[in-house]
Parts: structure tokens; sequence; C-alpha cells
């Protein structure tokens, strides 16, 4: 098994107390799902959509958000799987797609002996 | 753990009010984004650590600390709720206040402050409905939009409409004001009524849509009954009315999904929960001298769930009733449920006679269970070509296809 990130990228929530909750639900039945099939190493976190970003010799500090809102990245979960392509696959699952959103799909660099 | 079913709808309702009393009701629109905003902002991190314990109370917590940005992002470019005064300028003073106007008193008559609200006279009946679906169910645009089968565009358009009135009304409703709550009480009543009878009786096709409408009333007279001005007579009477019609609501659409008559319900399916709830609030409405519209509509109800078959159905009762309803409140729709237990009691013929000589039938033109109600009597006389012509014509005028199914299966038994 090898660990992936996953980042969630974009994707608008129901803008009615209904659809919030639908989502949301989804998303709990998918991150359980994947859990109950032991691919979950971290369920991770949301993340603010702004910030701020450090950057250049100068160390220059600018505002966020760093992207389109449809890239911005909203969160992140850490898996196991046992290789990209069975990843990608189980990313699949993810409810972001219904809201436009993408899930990219990181290998986690290891070194191995 | 998992959140419990239209969670969100129905906190919704709570903290779009609290929001509202904080910002002004000018500011009706700032407290929706808000409220929007803190469900989206729960919803992101529930997602990945799960719902907590209490998630109403983190709801609404995490409304409170949403409405403090909002305050502090706008308390130059806007004006709040007088009550919060000149609080809000300084950093020393506004968490505390709107930490005291978060507290579980201030809470708790949010939710009736805003149904009075929504009950203004200058707003038509229609919109009020709207209003209250809208603002303390949380219903969005579209799921009203299901329940009326009436377009996107007309639902926002009344709603848009109606918020404007209720925003450039200046203030919420004093429910603390003894003379005009009771002034505007049967207007609540009426609304709650229209809401529920949407669910029970409307046009949309969707159980799970109507139920939720039924429910939804139910847990506003609920309300209502919580509160000493509140609970007056009329108002456990509507209360009854409700829980006794919502029992039969399990039986109402049969597994085919046609509509099925008082007459061959399952009555096995009905709830004898929600039944029994419903006979003890009538007799709690009969303890003043108050005997309204809804008392009376209770008392019918309260005679079909007393009987176990139809046909123990006591009939002469049932028309003494409508003989009082027709008094209070006439009507032709009143008068032509009170032909058909007439005809129960004394057969079709007289069940026609009494029809015929109902006070502005033309009324009725519309109405498919009118010409179905015809087609019937007609039917049990065995004259099976007049009532399949008027069966035609109920069909025509069908409103949903319940009804349609439903008409349709009567006229192909007069064949």
């Amino acid at each position: 098994m090898s660990d992936f990130l996953y980042l969630y990228r974009g994707g608008e929530d129901g803008r009615t107390p209904e659809r919030v909750q639908q989502t949301m639900q989804k998303w709990m039945t998918w991150m359980k799902d994947l859990a109950a099939k032991g691919h979950v190493k971290d369920q991770g976190q949301p993340l603010e959509r702004h910030g701020k970003l450090v950057s250049g010799r100068q160390k220059a500090v600018t505002d966020g958000p760093f992207a389109e809102v449809k890239d911005v990245i909203g969160g992140y979960t850490l898996i196991q799987a046992r290789d990209l392509e069975q990843a990608v696959e189980l990313s699949k699952g993810c409810p972001i797609f219904e809201v436009d959103g993408a899930v990219e799909v990181r290998p986690v660099r290891t070194l191995s002996m | 753990m998992e959140p419990s079913e239209h969670l969100f709808r129905r906190e919704s309702g709570r903290m779009v009010a609290a929001l509202t009393r904080i910002f002004g009701v000018h500011n009706l629109a700032l407290a929706e984004d808000v409220v929007q905003e803190a469900f989206c902002r729960a919803a992101e991190v529930w997602k990945f650590r799960g719902v907590p314990d209490n998630p109403a109370a983190w709801l609404m917590a995490t409304a409170k600390n949403c409405a403090l940005d909002a305050l502090r992002r706008e308390r130059t470019a806007r004006t709040f709720a007088p009550e919060l005064g000149r609080l809000v300028e300084s950093e020393w003073t506004l968490a505390p206040a709107v930490h005291e106007l978060f507290g579980p008193n201030e809470i708790k008559d949010d939710l009736l402050r805003m149904m009075f609200s929504c009950c203004s006279p200058r707003l038509p009946e229609e919109a009020q409905v709207a209003l209250v679906l809208h603002i303390l169910c949380g219903f969005s645009v579209d799921e009203i939009a299901a329940a009326f089968v009436s377009s996107h565009a007309a639902v926002e358009k009344r709603i848009a409409r109606a918020k404007k009135v209720l925003a450039r009304s200046g203030r919420l409703f004093d429910v603390r004001a003894t003379a005009e709550f009771s002034a505007r009480l049967p207007a609540v009543h009426t609304a709650l009524y229209l809401l529920f009878n949407e669910g029970y009786h409307g046009a949309s096709a969707e159980s799970a849509v109507r139920g939720d409408l039924c429910r939804e009333a139910m847990r506003l007279a609920a309300l209502l009954l919580e509160h000493p001005l509140g609970a007056t007579p009329t108002t456990l009477a509507l209360a009854a009315l409700m829980s006794l019609n919502a029992a039969r609501l399990p039986a109402r659409i049969d597994t085919d999904g046609r509509l099925s008559t008082l007459f061959d319900q399952d009555r096995s399916l009905w709830d004898p929960t929600l039944a029994r709830e419903g006979l003890a609030l009538l007799e709690r409405s009969a303890s003043g001298d108050e005997v309204s519209g809804y008392h009376l509509e209770a008392a019918i109800a309260a005679v079909h769930a007393e009987a176990r078959r139809a046909e123990d159905t006591d009939w002469p009762k049932i028309v003494a009733l409508y003989d009082v309803l027709l008094r209070i409140h006439p009507s032709p729709i009143v008068a032509l449920n009170r032909a058909v237990a007439v005809a129960q009691c004394e057969g079709p013929e007289r069940g026609l006679e009494e029809i015929g000589a109902i006070d502005q039938r033309e009324r009725l033109a519309r109405y498919p269970f009118y010409a179905a109600a015809l087609g019937e009597l007609e039917l049990r006389l065995g004259r099976r070509d007049d009532a399949r012509r008027h069966f035609e014509d109920a069909l025509a005028l069908a409103r949903n296809p319940a009804e349609r199914r439903f008409l349709d299966r009567r006229r192909a038994a007069c064949a």
C-alpha cells in the first residue's frame, strides 16, 4: 500500500440549507465507506478559502486566494491505495464532482531502500 | 453521528430569526446570507471531522460567530437593530452584547416574532405562507415551487416582493404587546392552516413534500401553543385538526400512488399516536367559550378518527357539525362536504338534492371533487352514463397525477 494525498479543488456547495446538508451527508457517506475499506490514513481537514502567500527572496506577503475560485484547495485527505490507478478510482466516488469540483490525486513520494 | 433529517432546514428558521433581530429587519437579506455562510462553514468541517453531539447548538454558535464577523465588517456601512445601538461600535461592547442577544430566553421568542412578522396584513395570504415556508421553515424557492406546483420564477418573485415589504416595515412584530398579539393571531392561524392544507390536499404529487409541509405546520402550531398568549382554544383546535388529519396521511395515497378516499382507506395505516394527540388537543380546546371553524373541522375529523371501519362512521353527527360550520363559515365547499355526509345518512338522492341547493354553487365549477361527488352519487343510483360524464368533467380539472389516477379509476368503474 502507498500513500496518496487528495486535494479537493473548487466545488460550490448548494445554496439552500437542504442542499448543504445533503452534500455534507454524501461526503460523510463516501468518507465512511473509504475508511471502512481501510483506505483512510488521515481524513484530513477543510481549509479556509483565504490566507496569505509569502514568496520571493523578499518574502513578499500577498493576500490569497491564489487562484480562481474553481481551483482553490478546500481541503485534503491522506489515503492509502495499492497504486495511483486505484487511488484515482477511489476518488471518483467523491461528491465534489456533482458540484463541478475536482480531486487532485498526488502520490506521496517515498524513498525505498 | 448522523445529523437528523432536515436538520439544517429546521435550524435555519431559528437562526435567520435570531440574526434578523440583531441586524434589524431591514437587513433581512444580510441575516440570510450569514446563516447560509454558517451552514457552509459547519458542513465543511463536519464532512471531514463528523457531526458533533449537539449539532443544533454548534450551528447556532457558528451563526453567532459569523454574525460578529458581519457586524465588524459592516458596522461603518450599515445601521443595525436599535437594541444593539452604539454597542456595535466598540470591540469592548460588541461581543458581550451579541452574546447576550443569543441567550436562550432571547432565542426562544425569535421564531414566534418572525412568524407574526411574516403574517403581516400588508401581505396577501399566499405570500404570507410562502414567506413562512421560506424564512421559518428554511425551504428553498425550488422546494416551495414543487410544493405549490408553481414555477420557480413565480415563487421567487412572490418571495422577493414579500421580503421587500417585510424589510421596509421598519421593525419586527413585538410578541410582548398583548393587544397586537391577539389581533394578529387569526392571520397566523390562517397561514398555518393554509400551509397544512397545502400539504394535505395540495397539488404536489410527491408525498414526501406534502408530509413535510404538514409537519412544518404542526411544528409551528406547537410553538404557538408554548407561548402563553398563543395557547388559545382556537390554537388548540387548529393543532387538534392538524394532528387528526395528519394521522390519516399515511393512508391517503395507496401503494400505487393513487389518492384513496376516506371510504376505502386502509385504516390500519392511520397513525394512532397522532390521533390520540389530536383527540386530547380537541378536548383541551373546549375549555373556553370560543367555537371556531377549526373546532368544528377538528370535531368532524375526530368522528372519522373514532370509526374503526368506514361503515361505523356516525354520519348524522357529522352532518350536524357541518350545519354549525356552515353557519360560522358559509362556503360552497363546506356545503358540498355536508351534502356528501347527508348522502351517507339519507341516500344518494338526498345528497344530489342538497348539492343542487348549494348557495353559490357556480363557485365550485373549477373544483374537481364537485363533479366527482356528482359522479359518485349518480353511480350509486345506477345512472352510469351520467356518472361517467361527471367523472370526465372532474378528470379535465384534476390538478395532479394522484388526482388524475384516482378519477380515472372512478370513471372506469362506470363502465
